[in-house]
């Protein structure tokens, strides 16, 4: 066998050795443990705190209140966390300020605003017309906004 | 690029898009891509049909095509590496391969032509010389052609001989290799069934020829460029052949384009119409101006005529000049035709969006022109390394 032959051989040799090395350090643990992906990702996510709490064990025994006046109201199929966020934080330690409380227009034509796409079901307005001086909640309550 | 609004959004388009295809995913970079990937197969090949067919006058570009190739070769990946979204991630293409996605396999396909062609194929061919080198140059220098000689401190004739036969055996190999490595990115494309303007099988044959195309008019125009710097006589006969196979393999590139359009335009399926305008009204100015026009016609009736008159050396030598430069910019155009042409157009075939290309950026003009002059800066060290008009003469043996 010619020198040259022998030479890039032991350099081939070495180069395919490196990549083994490498590719045995850079390759994740878990991976091909159930597929082509990282078996770890599975336990990763499911280890993720969840965000949006149960609402009738939470809001609902502390705020019986609220929840009763919306239980009656044409809001009511809608969860307490639709409009004020996630409740983790604030369900660990409610007298902090830790929820969201919105008072913008904005906030109310995010599904009242005139949008011909929009489901007929929900009533729209058009927010350059409806009473545009004053925040909805100003004339609606908001857990009950037919009572004013 | 973020939209404020559903508004500005929808002021790029026109017509009906679905909602994924208003912003392009695919930019300049990866007009790129096939572009790059393309000169390095181009000028390997151009370097091989040299060797294999031991056609005398393509002698004085042999090494520099190999040089060019193996310099554009190392940055192929940049583009799409910047691509990514995530880059630091790129060699997990490597350590953990999906073998079903055809971009996965890209990254072998590319790393066998790199490591067993192109580089094997120039080690060959410098061994020798390198040998030598290594004892005429002190220091430094002395040191990188030891460490590249892996040692070998061989000089005999029959040593030479060994390098020429493998070198030979690897330019053999490389021929395939390259059709693979420029077919392939054809393929990526050709594949894409729901795209009517990229899902043909003629995909993997045209972008083999706009390669050879681009790769024999870029290593004209190095041969030209490397000349001029180093004040040195240009070789006329040299010169003319890299035009006649210029002008046959741009004649064999556009008649196959040609007949993939023509096939297009017959059978007219019901993407027909949309295509139509597409090229038509986006595309007009990048197709039939840069790559019909520049890229194409002209190149092909001027080297043409040079088939049969020839005017004095040095108005050929001025013409062959522009055209290379105008080769390189209509292949450039046929990529990005391809590439950001097969974006533009909605698959519910009912209406188009827009792209503009951005200044800065690594998505921009400037991100993009760094991945055509990083090749260059590596071919000035690869030169100033393994000078090829430094070389030893080639010795016959059979
Ligand atoms: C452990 C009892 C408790 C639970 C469970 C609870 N809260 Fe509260 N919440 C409170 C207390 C106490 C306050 C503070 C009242 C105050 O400041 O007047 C409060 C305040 C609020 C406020 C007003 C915050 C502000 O900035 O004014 C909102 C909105 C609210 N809660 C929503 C919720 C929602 C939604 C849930 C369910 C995810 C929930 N709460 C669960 C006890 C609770
Ligand atoms: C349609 C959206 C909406 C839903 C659903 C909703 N809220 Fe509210 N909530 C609001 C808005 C808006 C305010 C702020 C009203 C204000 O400041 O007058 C508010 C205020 C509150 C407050 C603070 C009251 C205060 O006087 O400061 C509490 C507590 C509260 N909500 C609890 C709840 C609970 C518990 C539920 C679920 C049973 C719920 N909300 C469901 C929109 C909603
Ligand atoms: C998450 C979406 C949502 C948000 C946010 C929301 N609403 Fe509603 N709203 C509804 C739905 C659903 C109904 C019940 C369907 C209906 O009657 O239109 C409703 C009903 C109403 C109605 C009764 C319409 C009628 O005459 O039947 C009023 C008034 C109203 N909302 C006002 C408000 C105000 C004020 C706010 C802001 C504090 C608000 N809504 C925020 C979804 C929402
Ligand atoms: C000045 C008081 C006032 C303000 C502010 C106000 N509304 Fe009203 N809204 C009313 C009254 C009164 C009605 C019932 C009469 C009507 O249909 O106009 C009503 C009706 C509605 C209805 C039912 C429309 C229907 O078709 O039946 C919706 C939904 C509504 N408002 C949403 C909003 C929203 C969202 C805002 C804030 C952007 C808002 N309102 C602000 C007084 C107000």
């Amino acid at each position: 066998m010619p020198v040259q032959v022998k030479r890039l051989l032991i350099a081939f040799a070495v180069f395919i050795a490196l990549f083994l090395v490498a590719r045995h350090f850079l390759r994740p643990a878990t991976f091909g443990e159930y597929g082509h992906y990282r078996g770890a990702a599975l336990k990763e996510n499911e280890d993720r705190p969840i965000k949006y709490v149960n609402m009738n064990e939470t809001c609902i025994t502390c705020h019986d209140s609220i929840a009763a006046v919306r239980d009656s109201s044409v809001h009511k199929s809608i969860n307490c966390q639709t409009c004020h966020g996630p409740g983790y934080k604030h369900v660990d330690d409610p007298q902090k300020t830790n929820i969201v409380k919105e008072h913008a227009r904005e906030f109310c034509g995010r599904c009242h605003s005139k949008n011909p796409a929009r489901a007929k079901v929900i009533k729209q307005i058009d927010m350059n017309e409806h009473n545009k001086e004053d925040e909805c909640i100003s004339c609606h309550n908001s857990h009950n906004p037919v009572l004013w | 690029m973020e939209f404020q609004s559903l508004y500005e959004a929808m002021s790029k388009m026109d017509g009906y898009c679905y909602p994924n295809e208003i912003e392009l995913n695919w930019s300049v970079l990866i007009v790129l891509y096939p572009y790059i990937t393309g000169l390095v197969a181009g000028a390997f090949i151009l370097a091989s049909l040299n060797r294999v067919f031991n056609i005398k006058a393509l002698k004085p570009t042999y090494e520099l095509s190999l040089l060019t190739a193996f310099s554009f070769m190392l940055v192929a990946t940049m583009p799409l590496i910047f691509h990514l979204g995530k880059p630091f991630r790129f060699y997990e293409i490597m350590t953990t391969p999906h073998l079903t996605s055809a971009m996965a396999i890209f990254g072998f396909v590319y790393l066998w032509y790199l490591m067993v062609v192109l580089l094997l194929e120039i080690w060959f061919d410098y061994r020798y010389d390198m040998t030598i080198w290594s004892k005429e140059n002190p220091g430094f220098k002395s040191i990188i052609y030891k460490i590249l000689t892996l040692g070998i401190k061989d000089v005999s004739n029959k040593s030479r001989i060994t390098d020429n036969k493998l070198g030979y055996f690897i330019t053999v190999v490389g021929i395939p290799s390259a059709f693979i490595l420029h077919g392939y990115v054809g393929f990526i494309f050709g594949s894409v069934k729901a795209n009517p303007w990229w899902s043909t099988v003629m995909m993997p044959v045209i972008f083999l020829f706009s390669a050879m195309v681009s790769g024999i008019a870029l290593v004209m125009f190095i041969y030209m460029a490397v000349s001029i710097i180093r004040k040195q006589k240009l070789d006329m006969i040299c010169l003319d052949a890299i035009g006649k196979y210029l002008f046959y393999i741009l004649l064999i590139d556009f008649v196959l384009e040609g007949l993939d359009q023509i096939h297009r335009i017959y059978v007219a399926e019901e993407s027909f119409d949309i295509l139509n305008l597409l090229v038509h009204g986006k595309l007009f100015f990048t197709f039939f101006i840069m790559q019909g026009l520049i890229g194409t016609l002209i190149p092909l009736l001027t080297l043409g005529t040079f088939q049969f008159l020839k005017p004095k050396e040095n108005i050929r030598k001025f013409v062959y000049f522009i055209l290379s430069l105008c080769v390189l910019v209509g292949i450039f155009f046929m990529r990005w035709n391809v590439v950001i042409g097969g974006q533009l157009f909605s698959k519910s075939f009912y209406g188009f969006t827009d792209f503009k290309l951005d200044m800065i950026g690594k998505e921009g003009f400037l991100g993009g022109m760094i991945w055509l002059v990083v090749p260059l800066i590596i071919l000035t060290i690869l030169l100033w390394l393994l000078p090829p008009w430094k070389k030893a003469p080639h010795i016959e043996h059979e």
